[in-house]
């Protein structure tokens, strides 16, 4: 399995063909508490870059992009009850969405995670 | 002695008890400072406030019958005065204090405004008498239509929008039929991100894919990533201008030029006019729609929920296309409101629809007319200086202790953004806007806009007085010095508001909406003791 970065502060877990995006640590501090996630409709077919789900916190509503382009297979269904799931345990339990990739190579244009630590820390 | 008191000519308030400070009085109020319970936890069903006659005549057939009484709460007048007066005391507004709430333009209304609008012809008539009975409240409306087409340089207006984002929704609708009306296809709109946050919305609503297109360091928009942008399939952009980080933007006219020459339309968010009006006319900068907020420039009064009044002015492209109703006048002197059945008669028959049933927001035009009247040319000049000047007052006086993104830029237009960074670690904006309650001011709008950190946005506008300034300003800094110093006292602010702070996340995730406490005193059956009486 590996762990890719976007600028807009996405992570994706990418195993085989299958992708699971939530949003980094580091966003989820700087939204502060989160109190509302709207998450992409399964079967849903999204493209990369696409605004495909809304995180909302005491400071702002903000889109969250996907990675890549895709189908998606599977919502967080323990975030509508648990929002708080995205601040307390962002780069796991609180994954957003899983999808199946339909371009592979466009993880090429992502960052690793030294590269994104490098990137947050520029900031 | 404090600050306010400072020749020491009234008695001193005290903010320490002989108790000591967990001291709590028998009936929870303090002082003359009043809590104040839910109407449902006074009232009860021993009482009521009127006398209501038993019901006549036999029920209507076939119509559902309510079975049990409502589960109202009975309150005397007096407790009904009360309970809404002391509700009305806790509240904060603009005849109490500044409100420099950026981007919201809270600036006192002048009372002039309010007299004229209470003379019976104007408040007591009504949408549907007959055209030859209200020629003056026509009048008002085609008198100020024609005042906001000359003050922005454009072609014809639409009155009837109800607020500034309705305003941008009757914009987008007017592009939409011109672009329809071509036999074209563009489903884009561009949005800077130095644009007020209803722009992405309203374009959404109006069923365009929104486009956001980045500033650049210094705080506009960044013209050649628009320029890049731009196509076929491109309808229009969204700007605001002077844009959120209370900046002008001076490529407006190349942004024009660039948007028209792919065949598209330039819609400004005119929420910001009163920094320029008097000073640049929209028109002249190649502007297709702009929306006007009357409760923000022309000074008509809005918060807690209303009333705006959004009229957009339309340049010769696009006013084909605007909305019914509006007024016209002909050359014996009669003014018409131009409908359905008359729109071909006055050549207006392209029109997108309605906005409104009606005329628009009659009480906001008459206070508009009567601000633009009573200040005339120059005293409009004067009000787009002085909202700058102040907001150049604060921007100036706050920046050796706030970060100022864009002080390096130039003056500021209407409003003065400051951010976060230098506040010890743990501390944030939100520690400082609680703060400004303590020290008695409304907070001014934060983490908005999203391009700076933390950011802190506040707009004076030109009614503030240098003195009353200076005290916020006296306020600000020494809240800021707080932060910057690590005062842990902050994170609990505020500390002598009614409410110390309040758990804005719970709150968001665990709404309570409902109200299922213990019933008043007397205590209110429920729906089924009550029974099928």
């Amino acid at each position: 399995m590996t762990r890719y970065f976007t600028k807009d502060h996405e992570w994706i877990e990418v195993d085989g063909d299958t992708g699971t995006v939530g949003i980094t640590d580091y966003a989820q501090g700087q939204l502060g508490d989160i109190t509302f996630v709207e998450l992409p409709a399964e079967g849903a077919s999204v493209g990369k870059g696409d605004a495909v789900s809304v995180v909302d916190s005491v400071k702002a509503a903000s889109d969250v992009y996907s990675p890549v382009s895709g189908t998606v297979d599977q919502a967080n269904a323990a975030l509508a009850d648990e929002p708080e799931l995205v601040n307390s345990d962002a780069e796991k339990g609180g994954w957003l969405f899983r999808l199946t990739l339909t371009d592979p190579a466009e993880l090429d244009g992502l960052m690793d995670e030294a590269a994104y630590k490098a990137f947050v820390e520029a900031l | 002695m404090s600050a306010a008191n400072a020749a020491g000519w009234r008695p001193t308030m005290g903010d320490t008890t002989p108790q000591g400070e967990n001291f709590t009085t028998k009936s929870g109020d303090y002082g003359l400072m009043l809590e104040e319970p839910l109407s449902f936890e006074i009232g009860g069903r021993e009482k009521c406030g009127v006398d209501l006659d038993d019901p006549q005549g036999a029920p209507v057939a076939g119509l559902p019958l309510r079975k049990a009484a409502p589960d109202l709460p009975g309150l005397t007048e007096p407790e009904t005065v009360r309970h809404y007066t002391r509700l009305s005391r806790q509240n904060y507004a603009i005849d109490l204090g500044p409100f420099p709430l950026g981007s919201c333009t809270m600036k006192h209304n002048p009372r002039l405004n309010e007299k004229v609008s209470r003379l019976p012809g104007f408040a007591d008539v009504h949408p549907l008498q007959p055209q030859s009975s209200v020629q003056g409240a026509l009048g008002v409306i085609n008198e100020l239509a024609h005042w906001l087409i000359a003050l922005t340089g454009m072609h014809g207006v639409a009155m009837t929008p109800k607020a500034g984002a309705h305003g941008e929704l009757c914009g987008l609708l007017c592009i939409k039929a011109a672009i329809e009306a071509r036999g074209e296809q563009r489903g884009v709109i561009l949005v800077p991100e130095s644009a007020h946050g209803t722009n992405p919305a309203t374009a959404a609503f109006a069923g365009f894919k929104v486009e956001s297109i980045p500033a650049n360091a210094a705080g506009r928009v960044d013209l050649e990533a628009l320029k890049a942008r731009l196509g076929p399939d491109i309808a229009g952009i969204m700007i605001t201008n002077p844009n959120t980080c209370g900046l002008f933007e001076p490529d407006m006219k190349a942004i024009s030029d660039a948007v028209h020459a792919i065949g598209g339309y330039v819609y400004c968010d005119g929420a910001n006019f009163n920094a320029i009006v008097g000073k640049v006319r929209p028109g002249d900068l190649g502007i297709d729609a702009m929306h006007i907020n009357l409760h923000k420039t022309f000074s008509t009064p809005h918060g807690g929920g209303g009333p705006g009044s959004g009229p957009v002015v339309l340049s010769e492209a696009l006013s084909p296309y605007g909305p019914l109703p509006f007024t016209a006048k002909t050359a014996d002197g009669v003014i018409h409101l131009v409908e359905e059945e008359n729109a071909q008669a006055f050549d207006h028959s392209q029109g997108f629809g309605r906005m409104s049933a009606f005329h628009g927001q009659m009480g906001m035009f008459t206070r508009a007319l009567t601000y633009i009247l009573s200040h005339g040319a120059d005293g409009l000049q004067q009000v787009a200086e002085d909202a700058v000047l102040n907001a150049n007052y604060v921007l100036r006086s706050l920046e050796d202790v706030l970060q100022a993104p864009f002080a390096e830029s130039g003056p500021c237009m209407h409003e003065a953004l400051f951010s976060d960074r230098g506040f010890a670690d743990g501390f944030s904006t939100q520690d400082v806007a609680k703060g400004l309650i303590d020290e008695g001011f409304h907070p001014m709008t934060v983490y908005f806009p999203l391009v700076v950190h933390g950011a802190m946005l506040v707009e004076p506008t030109e009614t503030e007085s240098k003195s009353g300034l200076d005290r916020f300003i006296a306020s600000l800094r020494s809240l800021a010095e707080r932060a910057k110093a690590g005062d842990r006292s902050l994170h609990s602010a505020p500390h002598f508001a009614p409410r110390r702070r309040l758990d804005e996340t719970l709150a968001a995730r665990k709404p309570i909406l409902v109200w299922k406490g213990e019933p008043g005193p007397a205590g209110l059956p429920s729906p089924s003791e009550i029974g099928d009486r």
